[in-house]
């Protein structure tokens, strides 16, 4: 994928990118199973061609579009985001892609649009783990219209400037780097523009566990863990290396503070 | 089954139920754990000493449906492995995970109750593990050890609970469901064994 470095601030990082392997072979993507080898194990049986994602709700122009149609929507740009799991990971990833914003301007939304919604595939027949009732599928995730139109929340097509490997979410899928990692979903379907906050997956079946903004917060822990640091995948030393101390939204709160203003972040977890 | 009591069975059972911690032990060094070893490792060696509880909690039915009598040399063996295998599990949690930062810990157990429980039911096996010499036997006596060493029942109903807890963040049960059926059958056994007993 031909991908231009990103201008958008906060999009490039000098850390040291985490390794195409690790990326791609340690993650959640509960619809294939919950453990972290399970994706790069069973994702091959999703069919990520022909794909379409539906943009409705709250817009002037709702529409399908289809995959190639979004490959070509906006010049592709290579960011290189940290992302942490609310679990108490993180790695550095090169994603291909463009800002959310770009799509959200061209459906126009409406006036009373102030949240949206994304839903992720759920099919039976090529994911196994949608055979189990872990969480009630199709998986939903959301965010507020400042969130989704902030330019660091990313519409990513790929990584390591290739597709999307199927257990990383392809054929398209949303990256938001100042969030927990779940926030960030995976081979979209659908693109729904509310009025009201949408109720997301994790949100439904732990609401006390996982909040609607899960911002990444050292100070809020989880209730049955700390968030104060992180084990950054694929660090020198390996077993023996330290934890690294987690960062107020991920270390773009520069970038991101200013959406919450004046919000309790503790209330607003 | 008079071979069970061939002086060699127990040393190669020794050597066998040693593997998995030297393969461990190889693969860290060897940096074959994954993307994640210091996970990889707190797990595996928490699978192998649920393990080595279902073998020992198996010997007694196992000896008395067989009625291979012989089993019973194996079962502090066994009764060991399950305390060394709990405490690398602890340890590497402790060193891997904390960075033997006695405050993170202490708040981490405090915060978790399935690091709690794990905790607990390790320093149960501590006791059970400083006792299980001839000397300190003799000393304490068959009915008071026998009375202390049905604590391996309480590590059991522990365990489960850590491992349910443990998983609890994921709703996937599937492996505790297996683990928990295993040690549910051992100790209803004794129950139904105990029942009968007085019944007679």
């Amino acid at each position: 994928l031909a991908a231009r470095p990103s201008a958008v601030a906060g999009a490039q990082t000098v850390e040291r990118v985490t390794s195409y392997d690790h990326a791609s072979s340690y993650n959640n993507f509960y619809e294939f199973g919950t453990d972290k080898s399970d994706p790069v194990q069973y994702a091959g049986s999703m069919k990520t061609r022909p794909w379409t994602v539906a943009v409705e709700g709250l817009v002037n122009k709702p529409q399908v579009l289809g995959i190639d149609d979004l490959l070509k929507l906006a010049p592709l740009e290579e960011r290189v985001y940290r992302l942490r799991c609310v679990e108490g990971w993180s790695m550095v990833i090169p994603w291909v892609g463009y800002s959310l914003a770009e799509l959200i301007r061209k459906v126009e939304p409406q006036g009373s649009a102030k949240f949206v919604e994304f839903t992720t595939l759920a099919d039976p027949g090529t994911m196994r783990g949608v055979r189990g009732r872990v969480l009630d599928w199709p998986y939903i995730e959301g965010l507020r219209m400042d969130e989704a139109l902030h330019p660091l929340t990313l519409l990513a097509v790929g990584m390591y400037g290739q597709v999307l490997p199927n257990q990383n979410g392809a054929p398209v899928r949303l990256v938001v780097p100042w969030k927990y990692g779940f926030k960030s979903a995976k081979s979209l379907v659908k693109i729904r523009f509310l009025e009201r906050q949408p109720v997301n997956s994790w949100g439904r079946s732990a609401p006390q566990e996982y909040g609607f903004y899960s911002n990444v917060n050292p100070d809020v822990p989880h209730p049955r863990w700390s968030q104060a640091t992180e084990r950054r995948i694929g660090e020198e030393g390996g077993l023996f290396a330290k934890r690294r101390k987690t960062e107020r939204f991920n270390g773009y709160e520069a970038q991101v503070g200013a959406l919450y203003a004046g919000m309790d972040l503790k209330t607003f977890y | 089954m008079r071979w069970l009591g061939h002086p060699v069975v127990k040393p190669v059972l020794f050597l066998w139920l040693l593997a998995p911690a030297g393969y461990l032990f190889w693969a860290a060094l060897a940096d074959q754990l994954g993307a994640n070893p210091a996970e990889a490792l707190i797990r595996s060696l928490g699978d192998w000493a649920l393990r080595m509880l279902v073998a020992v909690l198996a010997v007694t039915p196992l000896r008395e449906i067989t009625g291979w009598a012989v089993l019973a040399r194996f079962r502090r063996m066994l009764g060991l492995f399950v305390f060394f295998y709990a405490s690398l599990h602890w340890v590497s949690y402790a060193w891997f995970d904390m960075g033997w930062e006695w405050s993170d810990i202490v708040s981490d157990i405090y915060r978790r109750p399935f690091i709690l429980v794990g905790t607990l039911a390790w320093l149960l096996l501590l006791a059970l593990a400083a006792t299980s010499f001839n000397r300190v036997i003799r000393y304490l006596g068959a009915l008071r050890w026998r009375a202390l060493h049905r604590g391996v029942y309480a590590v059991a109903v522990l365990a489960i609970l850590h491992f349910y807890w443990m998983r609890a963040g994921k709703s996937d049960f599937a492996e505790v469901a297996v683990y928990a059926v295993l040690l549910g059958t051992l100790l209803a056994w004794r129950l139904w064994r105990r029942r009968r007993r007085l019944a007679h």
